[in-house]
């Protein structure tokens, strides 16, 4: 766990060290370590949530990056059953930034979507580090459509740091996909929840974002722009850490921020220390909150549905009459 | 040429009888063409010695393609807000409001184009780089139901560099707003035609801007997802010679026309008829 730890939870990856020494010993030895054990755990239990309760904005952009939360893939695995991924958007290529098929909750069939980034250099480079070029929002597009056809629920699962900004990206139309996904998405006939489970940059997040409901891990971000691209436009500095602070306050990027904007429905808990402290017990809550707002969205016919999610989105926003 | 770059001491001007004041001369940024004010003004500010397209307000616009006298301006009371306490956005707006001489980076009008009614919104580049916040979003969210109460087709001309981060998310959103208002015409089948200028990037292009039935492009406008800075940085390298142009996007089947200023109000006029089942206009049955 020791690996790409944050700055700021050093002292909890210090204890943790602690913990597994002590348990190696323990297992050297063939003895028991229990009762130095147990004030390590409440310990570091402790520490998580005080670290945890009193994240900055700039801390939750880091720890929304982290390679050690739980991915796409992961929630697949741990959430759902029988997933059978579906390739390709039939124009172009297959984009590996963006993953979906089939899968099952709770036994139903539900179509799944989600960008997906890599945890080693070699994976990201395979997975575009999760920044989708336009026949990822186009494959997304096609299995949206197919979920529409069947009458089968749309989950998204948003973690990326935008859309990619490169020559063919531009060339095959960035623009145009992503333009066109929002439109499709205000009048898919089926209930679509998007989750925020990482980071979720500017366009080539709401690509997969215009859902009856919107809802944000406890500790992820959504942003109009980067914190970097905001400080170098305001500061002209977009690397240090003061810059970087400042632009993550100001642009209200937290699920508490967003929720109070009614930019989002709803904030999913994390456990203690954060999603990536234990990937099942998130899973868990994040399976159950599915479940729950799938079950009141699947009451609604589908006209309500698209009624009420362009009425949502057109109530969006703050000006002066 | 050499004596062109000369750094020369500015002096004083000399007053002469009959001198034109120095405001009424502009430079054409293409070709350096130095002309009258008036002259391109006249010529919707086409360079009359290259064609170049220079950038044109809002109300400019309005006035190239609406019938003189046909429309009026609406939800001209809307006015942009500081709603996350973003640094400095305050001093930016009355800046903005006090430079640009209109009231957000926006123009809504409804009236009359080749005696069709139609919805015409024009961004104004000159208002904080024809930003989208609230304000932006709003009224075309306005536009756009106004053209499904009255079955107007709608016309949105887009400046922009993008959205407008002084207002986070918020302006985030302005893009599935829009996007949901022509979804709406769309399933009530009233005409959208969308017109790219330059620069028409970032979440304008990626909403509204890329959904027109009929997308139209001036001659080069720079017409992107990410501004041509950014794809340099990721890319390290200088883009290739006429990248993201309208005529790069043409020819990639991004739009469907690249039309001269001049030719604008034909060739919206042409097509909203077409689109609503209305018989060509005078002159149009033999070419
Ligand atoms: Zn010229």
């Amino acid at each position: 766990m020791g690996t790409s730890a944050l700055e700021f939870e050093k002292p909890i990856v210090e204890i943790e060290k602690q913990i597994d020494e002590l348990k190696r010993m323990a297992e050297e030895k063939s003895m028991s370590v229990d009762a130095e054990l147990a004030p390590l755990v409440d310990k570091l239990q402790a520490m998580r949530a005080e670290i945890y309760r009193t994240l900055t904005p700039i801390q939750r952009v880091q720890v929304a990056r982290s390679p050690r939360r739980p991915f796409t893939l992961d929630y697949l695995r741990l959430c759902f059953t029988d997933f059978i991924e579906l390739h390709g958007d039939r124009a172009f290529r297959d984009d590996a930034s963006i993953v979906g098929g089939w899968a099952r909750l709770e036994g139903e069939t539900v179509m799944v979507i989600g960008h997906q980034r890599g945890r080693d250099t070699k994976e990201n480079l395979y997975r575009n580090f999760g920044m989708p070029h336009p026949e990822g929002y186009r494959k997304a597009l096609r299995l949206m459509k197919l979920a529409e056809k069947f009458h089968v629920p749309v989950l998204t699962f948003i973690d990326t740091s935008g859309a990619w900004a490169g020559l063919g990206a531009e060339e095959r139309g960035q623009s145009e996909a992503i333009a066109r996904n929002l439109f499709e998405m205000s009048e898919l006939a089926v209930p679509i929840i998007a989750t925020v489970i990482g980071e979720g940059g500017s366009g080539g997040a709401l690509a997969l974002g215009v859902a009856d409901r919107v809802l944000m891990l406890e500790h992820s971000v959504y942003s109009v722009i980067s914190v970097e691209g905001c400080a170098a436009i305001l500061w002209k500095d977009g690397k240090s850490p003061e810059t970087r602070e400042k632009a993550a306050s100001a642009l209200k990027i937290t699920a508490p921020d967003l929720l109070e904007l009614k930019i989002i429905d709803g904030i999913i808990p994390e456990p203690v220390g954060g999603a990536h402290a234990d990937h099942a017990a998130m899973a868990q809550t994040l399976h159950d909150v599915l479940i729950e707002n799938l079950d009141e969205l699947k009451r609604l016919k589908p006209e309500k549905l698209i009624h009420r999610r362009r009425e949502k989105f057109l109530q969006m926003g703050r000006y002066e009459d | 040429m050499a004596w062109f770059r000369k750094e020369k001491k500015p002096r004083e001007p000399r007053r002469e009888r009959l001198e034109i004041p120095p405001d009424v001369w502009e430079k054409c940024e293409a070709c350096g063409h130095t002309d009258i004010r008036e002259k391109f003004v006249r010529n919707a500010h086409v360079c009359p010695s290259c064609d170049f397209h220079r950038r044109m307000r809002a109300h400019e616009y309005v006035g190239i393609l609406l019938d003189t006298d046909s429309w009026e301006e609406t939800e001209a009371d809307l006015r942009s807000v500081d709603p996350l306490n973003f640094p400095e956005y305050p001093a930016r707006l009355k800046k903005a409001l006090g430079a640009a001489g209109e009231s957000d980076a926006i123009l809504t009008a409804t009236g009359t184009m080749e005696k069709m009614p139609v919805n015409l919104a024009v961004m104004d580049f000159a208002f904080m780089g024809g930003s989208m916040g609230s304000v932006v979003g709003e009224k075309i969210a306005r536009l756009g139901e106004l053209s499904l109460e009255r079955k107007f087709p709608l016309v949105i001309i887009s400046a922009s560099g993008g959205a407008r981060m002084q207002e986070g998310v918020l302006s985030l959103m302005q893009m599935a707003k829009t996007a949901a208002v022509l979804s709406q015409l769309h399933d009530r089948r009233i005409p959208y035609v969308s017109i790219l200028t330059n620069p028409t990037t970032g979440g304008v292009s990626a909403s509204y801007a890329m959904l027109g039935d009929a997308i139209l492009a001036e001659p080069g406008a720079v017409i992107g997802f990410a501004g041509p800075r950014v794809i340099r940085q990721t890319l390290g390298q200088d883009l290739p010679e006429g990248f993201q142009t309208a005529e790069f996007l043409l020819d990639r089947g991004m739009v469907d026309q690249v039309v001269h200023r001049h030719q604008l109000k034909k060739t919206v006029g042409q097509l909203l008829r077409h689109m609503s089942g209305k018989p060509a206009a005078a002159g149009w049955e033999t070419s």
